[in-house]
């Protein structure tokens, strides 16, 4: 072994995707090189920026270092938005390769076969899971009245881990290639003896510390929302939001293990010689399956339950009306939490097991089905003699209920294990399952973006733009993914690069079509924060409570002082904030104020995100040194963390004092807005009670 | 400021359990050592001692019990184990019936 | 154990050590959903095991009965299950505040047991490999070598946690995030013990059975 084998590994010049798309210029080489150029010139635009402006220190000292759980909140969802234009564009890319691929495409099948299993490893791990975590860090201490999460420092580490398994699919992108075994990377596809580069191992490692921090987050969600409600809030005045944050909570606990331990055993297999799931010496690969989905099922519900949770909150809100159902709603979530680890197998129905173990999960399937169903109904009635508004969230919820309801049924029609023989790994369910995860979780998202955007950020988003973004996305998403339901029936299956039945390409072309319109709809995104941004002043809510809120995190001002509340709220019912706006009592001047002791910055974060990107990076390319120092690292920083004692700071009550009486002013003196007026520069943030308050 | 009645009757029960783990543990080496049934008593014997042993450990090392607990750790732990026996035993039923199968 | 109300599962310290009592929680609730994440990744390990044990997953090579000593086992449960019992009276020094004389003490003892433990099982290991049992040799070993390991990992994990305890009760002395620290770590060892009963009883008496 010489010395360049022991710095770099197996590293080299060609793992650069750059110089063989100058060698090689073909159409599929020249897409990789580009993109990994994007990446570059990205990277180092951001870079330039930063340092022109000079916002480096302010970034690291009020950002990266920053324990609170709004800061964190807020990177989680701008990681999700990187990751999802990448995460858009691949789909995009996909769409057109599968419109022009009747004898042929312009990509090279490798490529193709990367670019699905990027997408879809992005998509869930990098995109979905942050933009929900996101939510959940930046809504749920509000909703529950606390100041912080239980475990800052812990939440800092999370996101770091996140960041981390993000940044090396980008470096992927850049360095070497990514795994072609999808994002289930099912072995032996994608072991050892059959695929020995370094693509499956970018997959292990990203999606493995990803996973670590997601765990993390998990723990710390459910303690937090244990055991840092504010007075008064019992477990059944919680709004709805964050029990199913709770619920999610319970997922991530226990459904990302299986994850871990699949992962690990994979990587055990290829770096070490075990015989987990092989194709000889007593392997069986057939387990990886059961492991993976052990994770997998669980994990769509845990995407879908946050959004569910926004969904209600956007309805109660813009039909001026208490949720219809509560405990309905509460039951239904908590019956989805605990269903959703009895369904795994319907993932592989045909794998080979007897009818009787199929039934039993399609059974089992079906049931799921129930919750959900309930769900859909409570809202409906919630809007049912409401005064509705019609936002942007709305636009958003309307869309989800009508599409999400077909994509429901579609998956009631894959849980009989005789149908899904016919459909299993085609374009169907492919369909099926962007069918719940574009209306169910995106649009629940992108609802929930534009409904506390002004709560983070103190200004409104643009409507107009919003309307054509949510319109686009609503569109876009029809016909993308309804041709697929037809194309499935015919034949086509999934991950197919080219294909030879003509029939197919009508379909093709429209679902091509439907992606320019998904992607014009993220443009239309990023066009509507620039405006947004531009037009701040008459976007302007200070007050915090633009759109007439009903719980506890429109009582503060926006954006919400680091301690969000200067004195924690006495909650004495549901909807705390209605109905104290109702009776007169919102808005209250405190006797006093006390000193409050939050935690310090610190740069544990940066540090696990530096080093488990490093770490995870050295393992891919067996610089073996490297991850030895990367993991000392981290564990060592998290060791020497312990022995600080200096961990708080207080921030005195006079100082409290002074934000929050400033704060009460402009309550005091900003005009109330009606609802009709909602959506104009009138907007101050203070509702004028031109509803009378409807109770269930 | 109350201080927490009786070291020693505490030192007692962690003894106890001590004893108790001794002898779930002594009872199933034995009785491979030195096999005084058929093996498949044997098996369900290991099995009964090991839950058992598990239980009082949860018992007397970890404090764990019925009364005076905050509900949510109990709940807590009970979901766990539900968690755990769905998944356990979910995976060897699949793997079983595969295996069985494929002979 | 006693009159006072418990605040969280495992040791409590009391209501007279005040502040470390208040903050330990949540700090202890929240590792106690730790270990029960924790619990999931060794039930999946078991649950391998399980599965590969049998003629396919042994692929001709060595089964339980050519490869696993039950003295060894034995000794190693013993020395376990002691060390898991000489927690408890450290634990038990820590909430009587007996000083921190009994309190080291105790861990040093635990500390003792549990390096035994490793030797033994570390000796066990080393025997299996060169006799040529490597996880390379079938789906069965590396489903022994996952899950066996796997615990022993942890077992080390905690020892360099004693470790760092021992010295932080010399440097920070018996502060309370010191306390809070050693009863996670009475709960992460007890646990271990727990898991323990699991592997000798499926692994070894099982397989030796």
């Amino acid at each position: 072994m010489n010395l360049q084998d022991i710095a770099l590994g197996r590293l080299d010049w060609n793992a650069l995707p750059i110089l063989k798309a100058i060698e090689n210029p073909t159409a599929s080489e020249l897409i990789g090189g580009g993109a990994a150029g994007v990446v570059i010139v990205g990277g180092l635009a951001v870079v330039i920026l930063i340092t022109w402006c000079g916002w480096w220190r302010p970034l690291w000292k009020d950002w990266l270092t920053s324990v609170d759980h709004k800061r964190i909140g807020i990177m989680y969802i701008v990681l999700s938005m990187i990751m999802l234009t990448r995460g858009v564009i691949e789909g995009a890319l996909m769409r057109t390769q599968q419109a022009f691929g009747l004898d042929g495409g312009f990509l090279a099948p490798d490529h193709f076969a990367e670019l699905f299993s990027t997408h879809g490893t992005i998509m869930i791990f990098f995109v979905a899971m942050p933009f929900v975590s996101g939510f959940i860090n930046y809504i749920m201490p509000l909703q529950i009245g606390a100041r912080d999460m239980s475990f800052p420092v812990m939440n800092q580490i999370s996101l770091g881990l996140t960041a981390a398994g993000a940044a090396l699919i980008m470096i992927s992108l850049v360095i070497g290639q990514f795994s072609t075994g999808g994002w289930t990377a099912y072995p032996p596809y994608t072991g050892k003896v059959f695929n020995p580069g370094v693509g499956p191992d970018y997959w292990i490692w990203s999606v493995g510390i990803a996973g670590i921090g997601s765990t993390l987050s998990g723990i710390n969600f459910a303690v937090t929302i244990y055991k840092e409600r504010a007075p008064g809030m019992t477990l059944f005045r919680m709004p709805l939001f964050t029990w199913t944050v709770l619920c999610a909570a319970i997922i991530l606990i226990f459904a990302m293990p299986p994850l871990t331990v699949a992962t690990l055993m994979l990587a055990a297999d290829r770096y070490l010689d075990f015989h987990f799931f092989t194709n000889d010496l007593g392997g069986n690969m057939m387990n990886y399956a059961n492991l993976f989905w052990l994770f997998g099922h669980p994990e769509v519900y845990l995407l879908v339950l946050p959004a569910y949770g926004i969904f209600s909150e956007v309805i109660a809100t813009f039909s001026g009306k208490r949720l219809y159902g509560y405990a309905s709603l509460v039951y239904a979530s908590l019956a989805i939490s605990i269903l959703s680890f009895t369904v795994w197998l319907h993932h592989f129905f045909t794998m080979g097991q007897g009818a009787n173990v199929n039934i039993a999960f399609g059974i089992a399937t079906m049931f799921i089905a129930v919750p959900t169903g309930v769900k859909v109904y409570d809202w409906m009635a919630t809007m049912f003699r409401g005064r509705i508004r019609f936002s942007v969230p709305m636009l958003y919820a309307t869309g989800f209920l009508i599409l999400f309801v077909i994509g429901g049924l579609t998956g009631v029609i894959l849980a009989n294990p005789t149908i899904d023989y016919q459909v299993h790994n085609s374009v169907f369910l492919v369909a099926h399952f962007h069918n719940v995860l574009i209306p169910g979780v995106l649009f629940g998202l992108l609802a929930g973006y534009h409904y506390w955007f002004p709560k983070a950020f103190g200004f409104r988003l643009h409507e107009g733009w919003g309307f054509v973004a949510a319109t686009l996305w609503i569109v876009g998403f029809a016909v993308t993914f309804f041709p697929l339901y037809v194309l499935g029936i015919m034949g086509l299956p999934r991950r197919s690069f080219s294909y030879q039945e003509a029939a197919f390409d009508p379909f093709t072309l429209v679902a091509m079509c439907g992606a320019g319109l998904i992607l014009s709809a993220l443009a239309t995104l990023v066009i509507q924060l620039w405006v947004s941004v531009r037009g701040r002043d008459s976007l302007r809510v200070p007050v915090g409570d633009p759109w007439n809120g009903r719980t506890l995190e429109w009582a503060t001002s926006s954006p919400p002082p680091e301690y969000n509340f200067a004195v924690l709220p006495q909650v004495t019912t549901r909807d705390e904030f209605a109905m104290s706006k109702a009776n007169g009592t919102a808005f209250p001047t405190p006797d006093r104020f006390a000193d409050i002791t939050m935690p310090r910055n610190t740069a544990l974060g940066m540090i696990m995100c530096i080093g488990g990107t490093l770490f995870g990076f050295a393992l891919v390319w067996h610089i073996w040194w490297l991850a030895l120092v990367a993991l000392v690292t981290m564990l060592g920083s998290w060791v020497a963390g312990t022995f600080r004692t200096d961990r708080h700071r207080t921030i005195p009550a006079a100082q409290v004092a002074a934000t929050h009486v400033a704060w009460l002013e402009q309550v005091a003196t900003a005009t109330p807005t009606t609802r009709d007026s909602e959506a104009s520069s009138r907007n101050t943030g203070r509702a004028a009670l031109d509803l009378p308050e409807i109770s269930a | 400021m109350q201080h927490p009645p009786d070291f020693k009757k505490e030192r007692r029960a962690y003894l106890v359990g001590f004893v108790i783990a001794l002898g779930l543990t002594l009872l199933p080496f034995w009785a491979v050592a030195a096999p005084w049934a058929s093996r498949s008593l044997i098996i369900w014997a290991i099995a009964v001692c090991a839950v058992i042993q598990i239980l009082a450990q949860f018992r007397y090392f970890l404090h764990i019990n019925l009364s005076r607990q905050k509900r949510e750790d109990l709940q807590l732990i009970l979901f766990a184990t539900l968690i755990v026996i769905i998944m356990m035993a979910g995976t060897i039923w699949i793997m079983a019936n595969l295996a069985m199968r494929m002979m | 154990m006693t009159a006072q109300t418990s605040s969280h599962p495992g040791m409590n310290l009391g209501d007279h050590h005040g502040e470390a009592h208040r903050t330990a929680e949540t700090l202890v609730f929240g590792f106690w959903v730790f270990l029960m994440s924790d619990l999931i990744i060794f039930g999946l390990m078991f649950a391998t095991y399980v599965t590969m044990l049998n003629p396919m997953g042994m692929a001709g090579g060595p089964g339980p009965k050519d490869l696993f000593d039950l003295n060894s086992a034995f000794i190693q449960t013993m020395l376990l299950l002691t060390s898991s019992f000489t927690f408890g009276m450290a634990s038990l020094a820590l909430r009587h505040e007996q000083g921190k004389g009994p309190l080291i003490l105790w861990l040093i003892v635990t500390l003792c047991l549990g390096l035994a433990f490793l030797g033994f099982e570390l000796s066990d290991f080393s025997k299996m490999l060169a006799a040529g049992a490597t996880p390379a040799r079938s789906g069965f070993l590396s489903a022994f070598f996952g899950l066996v390991p796997l615990h022993g990992l942890h077992v080390t994990a905690g020892l360099i946690w004693l470790i760092i305890m021992l010295i932080q009760i010399g440097t920070l002395g018996l502060v309370s995030p010191v306390k809070t620290r050693l009863l996670r770590l009475g709960l992460f060892w007890h646990f271990l013990d727990i898991i323990w009963i699991g592997i000798f009883s499926v692994v070894y008496l099982w397989g030796l059975a």
